[in-house]
Formats: structure tokens, sequence, C-alpha cells
């Protein structure tokens, strides 16, 4: 009996080659950009030493599309820029144009479909649109989250969405959350992050643990040592005193959720970057310790967020990032012209704190 | 849907930015058992507590990774999202792509999916929101047959992302796209098949404004750089001047190290290059007159992580500068060393800044190679508690022989 061919198991091709898709105008210019410049806010020029021009229009994404949105935003695509289009790494959609003229028209097109244009900056003129929010999944699809993700960076583009639309603030600001302290989306170099905490130990099932944890390295996995292994009832013991709710045991050991919808919250950070410009790129720093966890629109985390932008807004010297301005005015004022309470859980009390005690007389009242 | 049936969420259909609600929604009209997805939200939100379960572990043939299982708590009243999983689909270098490409996705994910994704996932994936333990097989078949793959999860390296680099960046001082293809394909087996003690992320920025958070967020960052002068067009400094543009305030005033100068008069600019740390900030606000240097390379930073376990890290300056052209020899043969040296001494579950903060950076510095430099520190250390080899000294004396030979004298 003659065997069926076995059809070749397809595996480790990895991405396809990024030039299958780039304009040509792109391939005929790769490497070879000479400038660009912000011709509204949205739409940007690029200029290659031939003097080709590429032009781009910047969309903001909810970052979770359904594969019908992004047919439409490829029939724009086919419309208007012969079917090319890129992400930005800030979860923006770009549409990449040659013909200037086709620019209003797919800016009418895509805002009809609900995406506004916008998140540039222009450098030379010093003004500066906030971008997109880059963001975690949270109960949309995780397993350790002490927030949702989506709904509270929803809240707050709605109510920081002029500034995403002009190009209106001083420098640029990166706003960005995450859900939990494992930080998939990293935001701990921001000018403003959201994070994710919980506020009460794990809650330990001996049952769920004897079943599907692995004790030796769910106890070698707490950073501060709280926890240690039961060996008669194979389980595992939380010393509450030591416990920081960091989640490293409950991503290592199912049968540990730290969750408690009534005490878990946000924890607002400040004055990060990542960009080398001007400044050295640095963390950010724990400003509000703790904000309920409040769906569906987090009122005290979007009135926290937008009372340090527009306190930073209105004072900053051109391009002057908020960890700038806290080097210029002080940590002190910080808190004052935001009206940030000051509270003692801003004062480090984990890994080698000294760094950020002050030691010289010179401070501000 | 109707909105008194998800009270919480159409609260996130209202306001001017575009709602992720609705795009929930729009997989439910077309996949009615979506709709237990929205159920399963508004639950959350009223609950305020996630309804997926802890892990699963569920993949393709030949791969360890790629796929995130996930369960449902709520399998019974939400039987649509019982199993929903995600696919991470890795990438084209620096996200670009043809309707055509997005098309084959979306109907490949139409197929075998929920029809939801994120463009993209935090580290730089495609994700295929929710499927099946069923589908995984046959959708990544399909997938891989069309020419994509999938990237990386848990302890293994992690899909490379790169800025939109020489594509469309003046700014791009090392081809960032070619460098992330190119480690992509070398390393599909470190991608696929976990083998190391954590995760391990490369992200290769083209130029010290960072645009895919390299520095922090990479355990191997490569960050374009150039060592020669900055070149300036003083015509292209008159026409900025003219048109407005106050030089004084806008550039000079901002350099870090107040290597530049501005003659008003003639509307020239001069650059101490020796005291120039290239920030790129007179080059981002002046683009047209002011361009990088021809001697080219990258920095490499590592140890970049997020806070667990001992807190938040920005990678740290390891290599100066280093050759970043085709075929990438020098990169790779670093990172080889790296996890090398990781292979042997990281601890389940510790990335490589805190194995290199353990052990010191001077060992790890000799095990991959690498001469001292004063570019990798801010400062030198305060205390003298420093380790010296045997090959260090001289023949060690013993006190007691001085001593007592003294005493007998």
């Amino acid at each position: 009996m003659a065997s069926e061919p076995v059809e070749e198991y397809i595996s480790d091709i990895g991405p396809p080659h990024y030039e299958k898709f780039l304009p040509p105008v792109i391939k005929n210019n790769y490497g070879k950009w000479a400038y660009h410049e912000v011709l509204k806010p949205g739409v940007l020029v690029h200029v290659a030493e031939s003097g080709d021009k590429i032009y781009t229009v910047r969309v903001g994404s909810p970052r979770l599309l359904s594969i019908y949105t992004i047919r439409e935003l490829c029939d724009i695509a086919d419309k208007y820029c012969d079917g090319y289009l890129r992400f930005t790494s800030r979860n923006n959609i770009e549409f990449l144009l040659t013909d200037e003229s086709k620019i209003d028209p797919l800016i009418e097109e895509v805002e009809k479909l609900g995406f506004p244009v916008g998140g540039t900056w222009d450098a030379t003129k010093a003004k500066y649109a906030l971008s997109n929010i880059v963001h975690t999944q949270g109960w949309i699809h995780c397993h350790t989250p002490a927030i949702d993700a989506s709904g509270p960076v929803k809240a707050l583009m709605d109510a920081l969405f002029d500034h995403f639309k002009n190009m209106d603030l001083p420098g640029l600001c990166r706003i960005s959350l995450a859900c939990c302290l494992n930080m998939c989306g990293a935001v701990h170099a921001s000018d403003i992050s959201l994070v994710g905490i919980h506020r009460t130990p794990p809650m330990v099932d001996d049952d769920v643990v004897r079943r599907t944890c692995e004790l030796p390295s769910t106890v070698a996995g707490c950073p501060t040592g709280a926890l240690r292994p039961d060996m008669k009832n194979k389980t595992i013991k939380v010393d509450k005193e030591k416990c920081m709710y960091c989640g490293n045991c409950y991503t290592m050991c199912p049968g540990m959720p730290l969750f408690d919808p009534e005490n878990g919250g946000v924890a607002i950070l400040a004055g990060g970057k990542l960009s080398d410009a001007r400044s050295p790129a640095r963390l950010s720093k724990v400003v509000v310790p703790y904000l309920p966890n409040n769906p569906p629109r987090w009122p005290e985390v979007v009135d926290t967020v937008k009372a340090i932008l527009e306190a930073w807004a209105a004072e900053a010297k051109p391009h002057e990032r908020i960890a700038e301005w806290i080097d210029r005015i002080g940590w002190e004022k910080f808190f004052e012209k935001t009206g940030i309470e000051f509270k003692v859980q801003l004062i480090d009390d984990f890994r080698q704190p000294r760094h950020t005690f002050r030691t010289t007389t010179q401070f501000r009242w | 849907m109707s909105d008194e049936e998800f009270p919480l969420l159409s609260e996130l259909k209202k306001g001017p930015w575009p709602s992720f609600v609705k795009e929930i929604e729009k997989t439910a009209e077309k996949k009615p058992e979506m709709k237990d997805l929205l159920k399963q939200l508004e639950r959350s939100y009223e609950d305020k507590i996630t309804y997926w379960k802890h892990g699963g572990i569920v993949s393709v043939k030949g791969y360890g990774g790629g796929v995130i299982g996930r369960y449902s708590f709520l399998a019974k009243e939400c039987p649509g999202v019982a199993e929903f999983h995600t696919m991470r689909v890795n990438q084209p270098a620096g996200w670009f792509y043809t309707s055509d490409a997005l098309r084959t996705i979306c109907d490949i994910w139409e197929k075998y999916g929920s029809g939801l994704t994120n463009m993209h996932g935090s580290t730089g994936d495609i994700i295929l929101l929710g499927t099946t333990t069923q589908n995984l097989q046959p959708c990544f078949n399909e997938l891989a047959k069309n020419g994509w793959d999938l990237g990386g999860s848990g302890s293994a390296l992690r899909t490379p992302s790169a800025c939109v680099g020489p594509a469309r960046c003046e700014f791009a001082l090392i081809d960032t796209l070619e460098l992330c293809y190119d480690l992509t394909i070398t390393y599909q087996d470190e991608l696929h098949r976990p083998m190391w003690p954590y995760k391990f992320k490369f992200k290769i920025a083209g130029c010290p404004n960072d645009c895919v958070a390299a520095k922090a967020r990479s355990d191997f960052a490569i960050v374009g750089t150039w060592k020669d002068e900055i070149k300036i067009n003083q015509e292209e400094v008159k026409k900025y001047a003219e048109a407005g543009v106050d030089i004084k305030t806008q550039v000079v005033d901002n350099c870090p190290t107040k290597c530049i100068e501005y003659d008003e008069e003639k509307k020239e600019l001069k650059i101490d290059n020796s005291n120039c740390v290239r920030c790129m900030h007179c080059i981002n606000v002046l683009p047209k007159a002011l361009k990088p240097g021809d001697e080219r390379g990258a920095v490499i930073l590592m140890g970049g992580k997020a806070p667990i376990l001992e807190g938040p890290v920005m990678g740290w300056v390891v290599v100066p500068f280093i050759k970043a052209e085709k075929p990438f020899d020098e990169i790779k043969e670093l990172a080889e060393a790296v996890w090398d040296f990781w292979d042997e001494n990281g601890k389940f579950r510790e990335r490589l800044a805190e194995l290199i903060e353990r052990v010191g950076m001077m060992r790890f510095l000799e095990a991959i190679g690498v001469e001292p430099d004063p570019r990798m520190i801010k400062e030198p250390r305060a205390n003298p508690f420093y380790f010296w080899r045997e090959e260090d000294l001289k023949e060690r004396t013993n006190p007691w022989e001085i001593w007592r030979r003294a005493e007998s004298e």
C-alpha cells in the first residue's frame, strides 16, 4: 500500500526578512535619510540624501486590536500607501506614504474609524505631544495582575487625549503601565509609570502547593527569605513580617496567590527616562506608594497622573523632561508643586537604601 | 452587546481614545464564543481579580516556548474561553508590514483563534490572543507555511527587537534591522528551546535616543554610537537661526558638557568634540545642520531588567565600543561568552544583572574577556574591598617568621 507523502515539518524559520515589507522608497534610501520635519501633529516627512521623501501619519491604537480592525487599517494602507504600514515601539500605527496629497484624506478616513492622529514631537521647535502609553495584559489575559492594564490606560488616554493630538508639552513624556511587579512591560524607566502592586502576603493553599509546586526552588525564589519549607506537610510557610509582596513565589508556585481585591492597587513612579539626550537615562522613582484599584475608570490614578503632568508642563523649560525638571527644582519642590503627599513608604528600606538618603545640608524650603 | 449586560466595560467604550472593549465586541460579533471573554472581563471588573488560572504547559511540536497556556476559572460560566492560549509570533524587524502580510495573519487567526491580537506585545512579538489547545498545532503549521514563526517565552532567548533604524531614521548609527534579523535567525534554537536559568533579551537601538528602551529592558542592549567628530553644516545652522530657532537657548544651554559654542554674529556653531558625550540633543534639535561622525559602532550595556527579584536595573556599559557590521561576529562572540558564563554560574531565575552582582563585575569581565575601561563606570568605588589574584602579587613573606627572627636575634 502506498503511503501518504509526509509533509515536511516547517519550524525554526524565524521571522520573514523585513526587506519584504519595506516600501520601494525606503529600499532605495535605506540608511541614507538626511533629515526629517514635522509637518503638523501626527505627520512626519523624512527626506533622503537623494531628495526622495516619505511621509508618515502616526495613529494611536489601544494595542488590543481585532483582526477586523486590522483589515480596515489594511484597506486604508491599500488605498493611500500602496499597502505599506508599520507599528512603533509604543504601539502606534504608522501609515507610510509617498504622495503628499493623500495625507489629509487618509487622516480623515482613519479618524472616522475612531483612531486619532498624533503622538509626534518637533525637537527643533521644542513642541512635544504625548505618545501612546505602553502597557501589559491585565485581566484580559494575565494570571498575576494586581490591576487591569487596558482599562486604566484607556481612562488615562481619554483624560490626556488633547496632549496626544496637540504638540503642547515642553518635552517628551513617556507614560507606561505594568499590571504587576513582573513588569512584562518594563515600565521602570518612564517619565510616569503606573505599577500594579499587591499589599498582602501570599495566601497558601497547602493542597495546591503539594500538587503543583517544587518547594526548594519556590523557597529559594523569595528575595527576602520570607518563605520556609514545611517538609512534614510538604507545603510552604510564609513569614508575613518579611514579605514585601513582590509575587515571585506565585510566579513559581500556583499555590500561593497574593490577590486581594480590596488591598491591591497602583503605585506611581516618576522621573525615569531612557534617552540619553541631555541627561543620562535613569530609573523611575516611587512618588505615590499606593492608590486604590478602582475600575472601571480609576479616577484616583487619572487625577494623580494629570497632576504630575500638568505641574511639569506648566513649569518645564523647553526640552526638559520630568526627570530634568526635578533635577532643577529638587524632589522637595516636586512634591509641593504636584500636591502629592510625601509618605514614609517613599524612603527606601530595601537593598542598599543608603544611596538614596540625602548626605548634604543643601536643600530647599 | 447590550451595554446593560456589561455595565462596567461599557464605561470604557466612552471617551475619545480608541476602546479595547469595542475591539473585543467586534470579535464577539463574528465569533459568539468571544462573548464569554466580555463576560469574564466584566466579572473581573466587578470583583477586582483576574479569573485566569496559573500556567498550563502547551506548545507545538519541537518547541519549548512561544505559546502561553491559559485556562479560565470560569470555564463553566464562560466555556468559550475555558482554554484561551496565546501564541507569540515573531514580528518582522522594525514592525514593517504589507497589508497582504497582515491579512494573511488575520485570515489564519480567524480560522484558528479568537480574532483578537496585540500589535504588539511588550517584547515585540505579534500576540495572537486566545485559542484552544487543539488549534495550536494546525495554527502554527499554517503560520509556518506562510513564512511566520513563533517567538520566545520562558527561560529562553526572547524575541529580539529593534527600532526603525536606517529604514526611516537619519539618526540610525547601526543597521538595527539587519542585526535584529541576523541574531534572531542565528539563535533559533536558543529562542525556541528554553534551556537557561531565566529569560535573556536582546534589544537594538540605532542611537542613544533609544526608542526601543534597550538600556532598561534588555540583558544585552546594543545601542548605536560614534567615535569621531560631529559634522557641522554651517549653512544649515544659519538657516535654522534665520528661521527663528534660538540656538543659544535650545542647543548650547542644553549641552550636558557645555562643549558647544555659538557665534551669534556669524551664526556659526563650534563643538569641542573631545568633551562631547554623544547625548544626541544638539543633533535631535538641528537634524539638518548636525550629523554624527563616520566612525560608527555600538555600546553594549548589559543587565537591564525589571524589578523582580533584586530591584530594577538600567543596563551597565560593558563594552564602550564594538563594531556592528555584518556578519556581526564580534557581537555574537560576546553574547556567546556571556551565555557560557551564565550557564556555568547562573542560579534558577537569576537574570544576568543579578548574577553579575553576585559574582562581581571583575570576575564577569575576566570570564567574557573584556578589558577594564573608565567608560564602564560612573565613578570608581569608595571602598578598597577588592580581591587580588596570586599572579598580581610577589611571593609572600610570613610575618611570624619576620617577628620570630627578630625576637631570636
